[in-house]
């Protein structure tokens, strides 16, 4: 079990010494193993802290770097949010500060500009879960269904490069093909419709939003379900097959029933995430149609608070994004749990 | 002896990559129908067209970018192939100076950021590979937790701030240094690998630094491969800390392609004299420079990722 045990390092004493190594380090270590056989540890008994700490020393001072990252950016942030409540000036600073209680939640719920964010940021997850979710389910079953080993890899390699393309490609290459002069538009007018700006119709934003998110992920958000494909055993189709149930019955009962859990898993992901969109691609493409379509919730925070120094509103409409955000998955997360779905976490084995 | 809350990844599969039937490349088992015609042809025009939907905005853009101002105009902006095929697109950038200093900063911060991610992510992947480490659930759990919320933008912007990185190429890579993910597939690939190979090092007097640079990197550079590549992609690709943290002369390729093709600046290359490439084939090249490392990287990645090195290495 334990990785790491000095009591089997105490019991093959004699080993060591033939094998090669540096003379020094080996001293050391015959050092190591005499100091350890005074301590008289028993073999079962578990080590106290200490005995751990200075074991680990040189695992936690590797640990250091990365644990100061995830303090410092990750946990030292957060109580900065206390701005939300503060009427902050940057030349004050977080103490000195005017405590101003929640005036500035009721300032952003009395602003019109928020609720058309919000708005708009629901629409959009919203359109991308009906819209894109399915996508790489289907996908995935079509390619799972492909027999043929090099065909299936070509497909794959295919769909999943875009994956790998920043957003700042990804709206210049939309640019090029929905954009005035792009084949789209070519298209419709070959075909005698009136083409349209695809780009800068501010009513066709959340479907633009979501096509690019379906060009860019439903390749790769198949790994996951082709995962969950391999994972089904076999041997169900075949006795399912011997018992005469064609390809759909097959997939009705076997198939969909074995991806479900991911299925479910993935949906409580993007159910906790409802109030992020793609932050990068939005932000890119919002004056295209003005801020009355492409504003979203994390576009308003940094619209007011970075560009126009508005600190407390726009910390204050992070707070409320970050805490229902966090609510929506746990609580998510615990509606799996009722249905007897494993969900994203779980407590105990 | 594993941690008791499991953080996300643990219901997200872990593939056995099954072989379907070894050599021959059509794999139908015995059980199964032979598939319909109608089926067949159905499945194959609907992975055509899925084919031809990714790869032909890179053609039209790869295309444009070849264009001269005659092609573009008598395709009427929509070049399929140009027929008057000129690099004068790519020397106008190069000689402006602008994306050539831009190109090279983005080379210099994907591979030192790339770098320190790396080292930081092995190091602690490293410590946390021991299940009985002092402190390691509570610091594992602090990495974890990460994964469920975001600290906002304005505390994160305000934290770069009093650190005093702004402007500073350090805000590119310190906020980001490591990804959970990351961190989690790196862990566990250490914690699969033989333990009697530690168990013997370790009796051979190694200690645990010796042991992860001569034992563990050696047998991990596989799933290393991958994630460093992750990171550089990642790297590459980053507009937003560039925006926020950094003065325009410090711009990465992300940001100018922003500046040049987004917002439509006209690109400062009047230092060259005549420029004969159209802007339309301009701002195509730039883009084409920033898909090519990528498209460079890509046949490494995809070797990596169809073996399910990352995806069958997730597990809490």
């Amino acid at each position: 079990m334990s990785s790491y045990s000095e009591p089997f390092v105490q019991g093959t004493t004699t080993q060591g010494d033939g094998a090669a190594g540096a003379p020094s380090a080996r001293s050391a270590s015959r050092a190591r193993r005499r100091a350890a056989r005074a301590d008289g540890v028993p073999a079962h008994r578990k080590r106290s802290l200490w005995e751990r700490i200075k074991r680990d020393r040189v695992m936690l001072l590797l640990i250091a770097p990365g644990f100061l990252y995830f303090v410092v950016f990750h946990w030292l942030p957060l109580p900065g949010n206390i701005i939300a409540f503060e009427d902050y000036q940057p030349y004050l600073g977080f103490i000195d500060s005017a405590w101003v209680g929640f005036d500035n939640f009721v300032k952003i719920f009395g602003d019109p500009t928020f609720w058309q964010a919000l708005r708009n940021t629901l629409v959009i997850t919203g359109l991308q879960l009906v819209l894109f979710f399915p996508i790489p389910i289907v996908l995935a079953l079509l390619l799972n269904s492909i027999m043929s080993n090099r065909i299936r890899k070509f497909v794959q390699s295919v769909v999943y490069l875009p994956h790998f393309l920043g957003w700042v490609i990804i709206v210049s290459i939309f640019g090029q093909v929905l954009g005035a002069t792009g084949v789209v538009p070519h298209l419709m007018q070959a075909m005698g419709m009136q083409p349209f700006e695809a780009m800068t119709t501010p009513w066709f934003f959340p479907f633009l939003v979501s096509i690019q998110s379906a060009w860019k992920d439903a390749g790769w958000g198949t790994i996951i379900f082709l995962a969950a494909l391999m994972n089904i055993d076999q041997e169900l189709y075949e006795a399912a097959a011997v018992d005469g149930a064609g390809p759909w019955q097959r997939m009705k009962t076997i198939t969909i029933p074995g991806i479900m859990p991911v299925i479910i898993l993935l949906l409580i992901l993007n159910l906790g995430s409802i109030l992020s969109v793609g932050f990068e691609q939005i932000v890119l493409q919002r004056d295209n149609v003005g801020a009355g379509a492409g504003e979203v919730l994390d576009t308003w925070v940094y619209y007011h608070g970075i560009q126009n120094g508005q600190w407390g509103p726009a910390a204050a409409v992070g707070l409320v994004k970050g805490v229902v955000g966090l609510a929506l998955v746990l609580g998510a997360n615990k509606v799996a749990h009722l249905f007897g779905q494993e969900g994203v976490y779980s407590r105990g084995k | 002896m594993a941690s008791d809350v499991q953080l996300t990844t643990r219901a997200v599969v872990m593939p056995r990559t099954r072989r379907r039937n070894s050599s021959a490349d059509s794999a139908r088992p015995a059980w199964m129908e032979k598939p319909s015609r109608i089926g067949t042809a159905g499945k194959a025009l609907l992975v055509t067209l899925i084919c031809v939907a990714t790869i032909y905005p890179f053609l039209t853009v790869i295309s444009t970018s070849l264009s001269d101002s005659t092609d573009i105009a008598n395709a009427n902006g929509l070049v399929l192939f140009p027929l008057h095929p000129t690099f004068a697109a790519y020397e106008t950038i190069f000689s402006g100076g602008i994306v050539t200093a831009a190109l090279v900063r983005s080379m210099l911060i994907t591979v030192i950021g790339t770098l320190c991610s790396l080292a930081a992510t092995i190091g602690m992947a490293y410590g946390l590979s021991r299940r009985d480490l002092a402190f390691g659930r509570f610091i594992l759990l602090t990495a974890l937790f990460t994964m469920l919320f975001t600290p906002g933008i304005i505390p994160s912007f305000l934290m770069v701030k009093q650190l005093g990185l702004l402007g500073s190429y350090a805000a590119l890579v310190l906020p980001t240094l490591i990804s959970a993910f990351n961190l989690v597939v790196v862990r566990s690939f250490f914690m699969g690998l033989p333990q009697e190979l530690f168990e013997a090092a370790r009796i051979d007097g190694a200690g645990d630094f010796r042991i992860l640079v001569k034992i563990v990197l050696p047998l991990s550079k596989g799933v290393l491969a991958v994630v460093g590549l992750f990171y550089a992609v990642a790297y590459w690709n980053a507009f937003f800390n560039a925006m926020l943290y950094l003065n325009s002369d410090m711009w990465p390729l992300s940001m100018i392609l922003r500046q040049y093709v987004l917002l439509g600046s006209p690109l400062d290359t009047a230092s060259v004299g005549e420029i004969s490439a159209p802007s339309q084939a301009i701002q195509m090249a730039v883009v084409v420079i920033s898909v090519i490392p990528i498209l460079l990287v890509y046949p490494f990645l995809q070797k990596y990722f169809t073996k399910g090195v990352l995806t069958g290495a997730v597990k809490g």
